[in-house]
């Protein structure tokens, strides 16, 4: 057998692609559900934390930055596995599923609300003077004024870490969450065979390469009044 | 013209007396008095870090003073039972760096506080904004952002979007000081416009050619105090202190 047969033979194995393909392209379903599901919690959270902090009550904000910052400092891993062992133990017995989209979400929103904050504390004070001289309440200015332009400046890096860490989704095949990972390594494991996860790679491709061409092009519009 | 001890504070639109603020060990103002009458043109001039921008922004309480009083159109300004929201949309305010709000247009930016504070409708706003983008020169730059405008126009797009909430008073920052000198004359033709239609404004600036020219009185601050106060003729061709004499001396206007 030469080099490229035996390459063809382990990542290319149309019999074994064909035998499996379906049971990853369910993985599919899962992974872009909780995707999904952790975009939308993760952001909203962060946001959501990133407007408390503007608040600037102490003892909240003190405990804010604890918990964000550990959740940064943490492997996503780590914080999936003490979350998927450590409830059952406490009496809360969740879905594998349900850990899955409660860390990443938690992950995401730590790093977004930094991403936020950074953008509410860019935004000139100027700013901020302007909108309340003309009567407009703390909450008003922060909403129509302030967040519009932080959310503009934070739309790039929120991007590429948004894809970071809905990729770690794979990290359900740790625990038992059959998405895409989750199903190709089981089909690997059955048929000693490489192909599920090409496939499972492609399918990762085809959906994070338009998420990130989705990105440039965010950017592109929100970039034309920042001249 | 007032003298200091004007009363009773009906005749007078703004009177803030003895205001102090004080930022650490740092006083900027140490007992200032501010008394503007109905119509009244008042110019505020001096060095850098006499306390003119902060003196402006205690009379909106974007700055809280440290002490003394403020009374705005028979308002106590300082008293926790006023809405201070609400008395911000009577008193506007322009600032030197125009602080338009660059993801908005200049309808948006006009039409913002209109909706959102004083809770108008979305038609009713733009109506107004429109009559006040017109008034200031620029009813063909409605749909244009901040970034696409001049300094000069963005600077009256600033000043309509102080007058549509209709002030009683305009409180002016160096509205030209940012300018390009060639952009000057547009703005200072709009304040021109609103002293015809008797618009009450304290204005803070180095323009002294027009201060002599347009105020109705002067007011020189150094160290945080009034230093003179009076007409422009007098206090420009003669002043009373060494201190305003070296001053205008070297502003060379």
């Amino acid at each position: 057998m030469s080099g490229l047969d035996r390459f063809v033979a382990t990542f290319l194995d149309l019999e074994v692609g064909l035998r499996y393909g379906p049971q990853i392209l369910e993985g599919l379903v899962t992974t872009v559900g909780i995707g999904l599901a952790v975009v939308a919690t993760g952001l909203a959270c962060g946001l959501a934390l990133a407007v408390l902090r503007a608040f600037g009550m102490r003892p909240v904000n003190f405990l804010l930055i604890q918990i964000v910052d550990i959740l940064r400092a943490l492997p996503p891993l780590v914080v999936v596995l003490i979350i998927y062992f450590g409830l059952p133990s406490v009496g809360v017995v969740i879905p594998s599923a349900v850990v899955l989209w409660l860390s990443l979400s938690a992950i995401l929103a730590a790093f977004s609300e930094e991403v936020f904050w950074a953008g509410i504390t860019s935004t000139p004070t100027g700013q901020w003077m302007a909108a309340r001289s003309t009567g407009l309440s703390f909450l008003q200015t922060l909403c129509y004024v302030i967040l519009p332009q932080a959310v503009r400046v934070a739309i790039p890096p929120l991007t590429n870490r948004t894809i970071a860490i809905t990729k770690n989704t794979a990290l359900g095949s740790a625990i038992g969450v059959n998405e895409i990972l989750g199903q190709a390594t089981s089909a690997e494991a059955f048929s000693a065979n490489a192909t599920p996860l090409l496939i499972a790679s492609v399918l990762y491709v085809l959906i994070f390469i338009p998420l990130v061409i989705a990105s440039h092009a965010l950017e592109r519009r929100h970039a034309v009044w920042r001249r | 013209m007032l003298s200091a001890d004007a009363s009773p504070s009906r005749a007078l639109l703004l009177e803030a007396r003895g205001v102090r603020k004080t930022y650490g060990a740092n006083e900027v103002l140490k007992g200032v008095d501010l008394l503007v009458a109905p119509g009244e043109m008042v110019f505020l001039i001096g060095p850098s870090g006499s306390g003119k921008s902060t003196l402006l922004r205690c009379c909106n309480r974007l700055e809280d003073p440290s002490g003394g009083s403020i009374w705005v159109g028979g308002v106590d300004l300082l008293s926790p039972k006023t809405d201070i929201n609400r008395m911000r949309c009577e008193v506007g305010m322009v600032f030197q760096s125009f602080n338009l709000y660059p993801h908005l247009t200049a309808l948006g930016n006009v039409t913002l506080a209109l909706r959102k504070a004083m809770g108008k409708s979305r038609e009713e706003a733009e109506r107004i904004a429109h009559a006040n983008l017109e008034r200031v020169d620029l009813a063909d730059k409605a749909r244009a952002y901040p970034g696409e405008l001049s300094g000069g126009q963005q600077q009256r797009v600033a000043i309509a979007r102080a007058l549509a909430l209709e002030p009683k008073i305009l409180l002016m920052d160096e509205p030209t000081s940012a300018l390009d000198p060639e952009l000057v004359g547009s703005v200072l033709a709009v304040v021109r416009g609103l002293r015809k239609s008797g618009m009450t404004m304290v204005i803070a600036s180095h323009e002294m050619r027009f201060a002599r020219e347009a105020a109705d009185r002067v007011l020189f601050l150094d160290g945080g105090l009034v230093v003179e106060d009076g007409p422009p003729a007098a206090l420009f061709a003669d002043p009373k202190e060494e201190r305003t004499r070296r001053f205008l001396r070297d502003v060379r206007y």
